[in-house]
């Protein structure tokens, strides 16, 4: 088969002063009609700058010093802007991660689609019209007539991602570049779009070229895949051939780092709960006296859960479902509107503020950001010192135990006097962990903990937590929108939906017998939930990842 | 540290600062190059500039020495910008961090006033305050500060809204923070250095104000100020225009100063609008 | 519909900030040194407790704070301002009579500001840090610190005194008894130096807002996917990137209604212009309180009534707005 874009010995250059001069070294691939490529790496492997260089759409102070992109014989590279211009979108469409924000605000789904029309085809009014509203049909909208005259934020995420590849396929380009389409959606979504999308690549014989981050979406869409690092291509090859026998190290061990969608042997935990929600509901109210449509919210509706002493309890749902109000709910961050939070003889719900700053010793939390989680102005040891000393600890001792904490968190103990810049995201992670653990809590709420983090920094992060859990004999509700996060991690799972727990049960049980509807079409959108990531020899030596078993898929 | 040096690269700041350091160098040097009072008698009335070797910039209409105006003139612009500058941008962080940080009914109910305040014409409510007050240096200072809070406070709650709810704020509440130590330990120096830079905003605007009044004769009468010297030289102006034209120079070079100094305190605090 | 609920939502809300600022001017008059009585009785020379206790019960004086508060609202409600003793006629005559100047000139000063703001903010925006966009730039900053009264002054002294070309003041030639088209012309004539001088602050703020919401629209992503569809540098500036910028533009409008106002009291006093601002700078050096507040009231109703419009022009620009 020939290709129908071939990307030559591809070398872009990125600006002085960045951490490296290349964004990418004589890159080499080859998109053939009809089938979809997977572009897939970590962050900063390069992959965006791909996509972003075969358009001419890279940033500023960033270009190509050497290569081709080869469209139909000729090279984009050395094409005028006017030239380029008559390319995108007509030979080439392209969609982007974050639907919200890739469409104009200011006007309606029609009229940006339309554009396409206006700008590549002398096509009238009407015939325009008509043609937007066959993509929209095209693309499964609900009332298509209706999305034409919306504007972006009156769709849905999944929506206006729907209505970004109406726009995208407009012309029916032969190229379709789609980068991290659906990152930024639910995993129900997700599905969709994914099967949206290669049922309209097959309808049309579209050349794909799929930039993810993530291997469960390329086990689940793609037909070949090129994995990148640091700029470079270090393995390409058919999409079963390099998911389930990489060759490259590399490969290898971010494979690796996957977690299998299969739970561990149960552990067993039998102490007694630590930690009891009772009926906790909270309800949010937007708009004043004067507004015209108060809107109630319930973010958590009448839960009713418990955390086994020594357990981890998992709390997952898509967004929306309530699960990080429910967090926040319990450490107090918000006040619950009823219920109970049950720690230590304590009901958390009831104490005055006073009370319970007293009885964050107990309970502590973790966050999802590690860039907005940690004060930028502040040393990462007195982070990590700030607690204790809020309960009457010395400077001196507590930061010296900061240096402690460090170690125990996998952190150089030197590290303390550093500001938070200079770590990077899973160390910061680390350092917030470290903060949260300064106060030895009996209880620690961990808010999505390793969403933000790169799939092996995050399997390193997850085996910390698993270690230290044991070490220190924790108990812990972990917050996941990441199934197979979830899997590795609970020993209890809690499925959530629009506030509701709708249904709980050790994790072996749920994920093999989920007995809610909402649990089995969670289960069944987790993106190549076929897949089993095979066991590398070197990720299996390790003795801290218990059971990477290619077990039972479920 | 990194700011510094920054400023250090950035033109507008270095020229702001040259300026800035002339201007400051003439409010410090007034009592000792023009030992007399700028506003007795020295001469002939309406002398131009460089006609007599002992008045440089001339004489105004009651043949006062413009030069000694000019330089005692700096004193008062930059201690009135100053001061009223201080008292706005306290006043602004106060009000604004408190309605940022606690939100509902606080909130509403500060927001409210400072409306109010900003409904009025700030020019008209230091009409009225002088009006009623009467035109003291001290009275029109604490009055310049008076009107000017508004805008830093909608700034300072801006911050706050968008870092109250940052996850390193929330950190801190989980450990068990007071509310005190977490608006002016934790959050205010990380919303500080957008409400910085608009103080040198503020500040112009502040030295624009009471050179309005003064040239209104609505200011301090016994102070020498560079507004009043210009509305002096109003009746003059078909033919010695100098009379005015000067002090309007020294003015809009002060202010020019002030407004590049902040600049140049953006581009630093802001490294990321400046790369663009 | 979606906008005029808004609107009339908006016009609502406005009201409580009317009356904390009615109630903050009352005490604000509570704490000048000697009431309206004591500025009569010192106009007309003394006279003796008896007449003056009656002048006090003739204003209304002699009851309670709270009492004359609630009075001082329900006149003010009723848009009864009072008497002015200087002018020998209601207050609201007096105001009535000065409006139409300063609205023309706040118009036009407007309308100038932000046109010529915008255009040069687009400009320099899409030649970013190249020269044009550093002299305008650095001309802005030069704008901005110009006091406006020495700018009028300096415009009088060269276009009116050395030139002859436009008037030195006044609004329109006294006496010419111009009509029609004629007399129009004639005020337009009179109001370039006078708009010039109001505009000039604003024109520079306006400048730097428009370049930097530039700036920052052209990074958002829908900038990026516009480029993507093939539109050309032009036209992804005036589809997809002005409108967005023009949002703090228009908020920046009802945020400066008021500091227009206030700069007019300078630009009318400069021109001899007879406008509201040169009435309130009367009214203060005359003493003559009444009117002063008569005035700070119509402006504050000025500048709200402002905000409304804005607020309908903006929730036009942006559907994210809802009621």
């Amino acid at each position: 088969m020939s290709a129908v874009l071939s990307i030559e010995a591809l070398t872009v250059a990125l600006p002085p002063g960045a951490d490296r001069p290349h964004a990418l070294e004589d890159v080499t691939l080859g998109l053939n009609a009809n089938e979809i490529l997977c572009v897939v790496g970590e962050s900063g492997s390069g992959k965006s700058m791909t996509a972003g260089a075969i358009l001419g759409l890279l940033p500023e102070g960033v270009h190509a010093t050497a290569g081709r992109v080869i469209l139909d014989g000729r090279d984009l590279l050395t094409m005028t802007e006017e030239q380029l211009q008559k390319i995108r979108g007509a030979r080439i469409g392209m969609i982007f991660q974050e639907p919200m924000t890739a469409l104009n605000p200011l006007r309606t789904i029609g009229d940006q689609i339309g554009e396409m029309f206006r700008i590549h085809t002398p096509l009238g009014k009407a015939e325009i019209e008509n043609q937007v509203l066959g993509l929209l049909r095209d693309v499964h909208i609900p009332d298509p007539e209706a999305a034409r005259r919306a504007y972006p934020h009156e769709l849905s995420g999944g929506q206006r991602q729907r209505a970004m590849i109406a726009m995208a396929l407009a012309l029916e380009p032969r190229v379709l570049i789609a980068d991290e389409p659906t990152t930024a959606l639910d995993v129900t979504t997700q599905a969709q779009i994914l099967k949206l999308i290669r049922e309209l690549q097959q309808r049309k014989g579209t050349a794909v070229l799929f930039i993810t981050h993530d291997f469960g979406v390329v086990a689940e869409i793609a037909d070949r895949v090129a994995v990148m690092q640091r700029g470079k291509v270090v393995e390409e090859g058919r999409a079963d051939e390099v998911l389930n026998r990489p060759r490259h190290p590399y490969t290898r061990a971010l494979i690796a780092a996957v977690p299998p969608l299969a739970p561990p042997p149960p552990k067993v935990v039998t102490g007694e709960p630590v930690l009891r929600i009772e009926h906790v509901s909270k309800t949010y109210r937007k708009g004043g006296l004067l507004s015209r449509n108060k809107r109630v919210t319930h973010a958590v509706k009448d839960a009713t859960l418990s955390l086994p002493h020594g357990g981890t309890l998992g709390i997952v749902g898509e967004s929306g479902s309530g699960k990080s109000t429910l967090a926040r709910c319990i450490v107090r961050l918000l006040d619950p509107d009823s219920g109970s939070i049950l720690l230590g003889g304590k009901d958390l719900a009831r104490l005055s503020r006073a009370e319970m700053r007293a009885e964050t010793r107990n309970i502590q939390m973790v966050f999802q950001d590690p860039f907005a989680s940690l004060n930028p102005r502040r040393k990462a040891g007195e982070l990590v010192a700030q607690g204790p000393m809020v309960h009457g600890e010395g400077r001196a001792k507590a930061l010296a135990r900061a240096k402690e904490l460090f170690a125990l968190v996998g952190l150089d103990p030197n590290a303390t006097e550093r500001y938070p810049h200079e770590f990077s995201g899973g160390q910061r992670q680390r350092i917030g962990l470290a903060r949260a653990l300064a106060l030895e809590p009996k209880v620690l709420v961990a808010d999505e903990p390793v969403s933000a983090l790169d799939v092996s920094v995050q399997a390193q992060v997850l085996r910390l937590l698993a270690d230290l859990r044991e070490r220190l004999g924790l108990s812990m509700v972990f917050i996941t929108h990441d199934l197979r996060v979830a899997a590795q991690i609970c020993d209890r799972i809690a499925v959530m939906k629009e506030g509701v727990v709708v249904e709980e049960g050790p994790t072996a049980e749920v994920f093999t017998a989920p007995r809610h509807p909402y649990t089995q079409a969670l289960l069944a959108s987790v993106p190549g939930r076929t897949w089993t990531p095979p066991v590398s020899p070197d990720a299996a030596a390790e003795p801290s990842r218990p059971s990477a078993e290619p077990a039972l898929a479920p | 540290m990194e700011s510094l040096k920054r400023i250090g690269k950035s033109p507008t700041a270095v020229i702001g600062l040259i300026l800035l350091i002339l201007v400051i160098g003439m409010a410090l040097s007034a009592p000792y190059l023009f030992p007399r009072d700028p506003l007795s008698l020295a001469g002939r009335p309406l002398q131009w500039p460089f006609a007599n070797s002992r008045f440089w910039l001339g004489t105004d209409t009651t043949g006062r020495d413009i030069a000694a105006q000019i330089f005692h003139g700096a004193r008062v612009s930059l201690l009135i910008g100053l001061v009223a500058t201080a008292l706005a941008i306290t006043i602004g962080i106060v009000v604004g961090a408190v309605a940022g940080y606690y939100g509902g009914v606080v909130d509403d109910v500060l927001m409210r006033v400072t409306e109010a305040f900003q409904t009025l014409p700030n020019f008209l409510l230091l009409l009225v305050l002088v009006a009623v007050f009467g035109t003291d240096i001290k009275t029109v200072t604490i009055a310049i500060g008076l009107v000017s809070w508004p805008a830093s406070a909608r700034l300072t709650r801006a911050e706050f809204l968008s870092l109250r709810s940052r996850e390193f704020v929330q950190a801190c509440r989980t450990l068990g923070m007071r509310d005190i130590q977490i608006i002016f330990r934790e959050i205010l120096p990380n919303a500080l250095p957008p409400v910085i830079v608009y103080a040198s905003v503020i500040m112009a605007v502040a030295i624009l104000l009471e050179s309005s009044l003064a040239f209104l004769s609505l200011s301090d009468p016994n102070v020498p100020s560079w507004g009043n010297l210009i509305g002096t030289g109003r009746s003059v102006l078909r033919t010695q225009w100098y009379v005015s034209a000067i002090p309007g120079g020294a003015i809009l070079l002060t202010v020019l100063a002030v407004s590049l100094v902040g600049q140049g305190l953006n581009d630093a605090l802001n490294p990321r609008l400046k790369s663009r | 519909m979606r906008i005029l609920l808004l609107a009339l939502r908006r016009a609502a809300s406005s009201l409580p900030t009317l009356l904390i600022l009615l109630i903050g001017l009352f005490l604000l008059l509570q704490l000048a040194p000697g009431d309206t009585v004591d500025a009569l009785v010192a106009q007309i020379g003394g006279g003796d407790p008896k007449m003056i206790e009656e002048l006090r019960r003739f204003y209304g004086l002699d009851v309670s704070v709270a009492v004359q508060l609630g009075r001082y609202v329900w006149r003010l409600l009723q848009l009864d301002l009072g008497f002015s003793a200087i002018y020998g006629k209601p207050v609201s005559a007096v105001i009535l009579e000065r409006l139409p100047a300063t609205l023309l000139l706040m118009g036009s000063s407007l309308s100038f500001a932000f046109a010529a703001g915008m255009a040069l903010g687009v400009f320099s925006a899409r030649r970013v840090n190249k020269w044009p966009d550093t002299i305008i730039s650095t001309l802005g900053l030069v704008f901005y610190a110009t006091p406006s009264f020495w700018f009028g002054l300096m415009g009088i002294v060269i276009f009116a005194v050395h030139l002859g070309w436009l008037p030195a003041g006044g609004l329109e030639e006294i006496g010419a008894g111009y009509t029609g088209l004629r007399r129009i012309l004639d005020i337009a004539w009179h109001l370039v130096l006078p708009t010039l001088t109001l505009a000039l602050i604003f024109l520079a703020t306006y400048l730097r807002i428009m370049r930097a919401s530039m700036l920052e629209v052209l990074t958002l992503d829908f900038v990026r996917t516009a480029r993507a569809k093939g539109l050309s540098p032009g036209r992804v500036v005036s589809r997809h990137v002005l409108r967005n910028a023009l949002l703090p533009m228009v908020t920046l409008i009802g945020l400066q209604a008021g500091t227009m106002l206030g700069g007019s009291v300078v630009v009318e006093s400069v021109f001899a212009l007879p406008g509201l601002g040169r009435l309130a700078y009367e009214a203060v050096v005359q003493r003559d309180l009444n009117t002063l507040l008569g005035i700070v009231f119509v402006s504050a109703l000025l500048v709200i009534a402002v905000n409304f419009i804005v607020d309908i022009l903006y929730a036009r620009l942006d559907p994210r707005i809802v009621t």
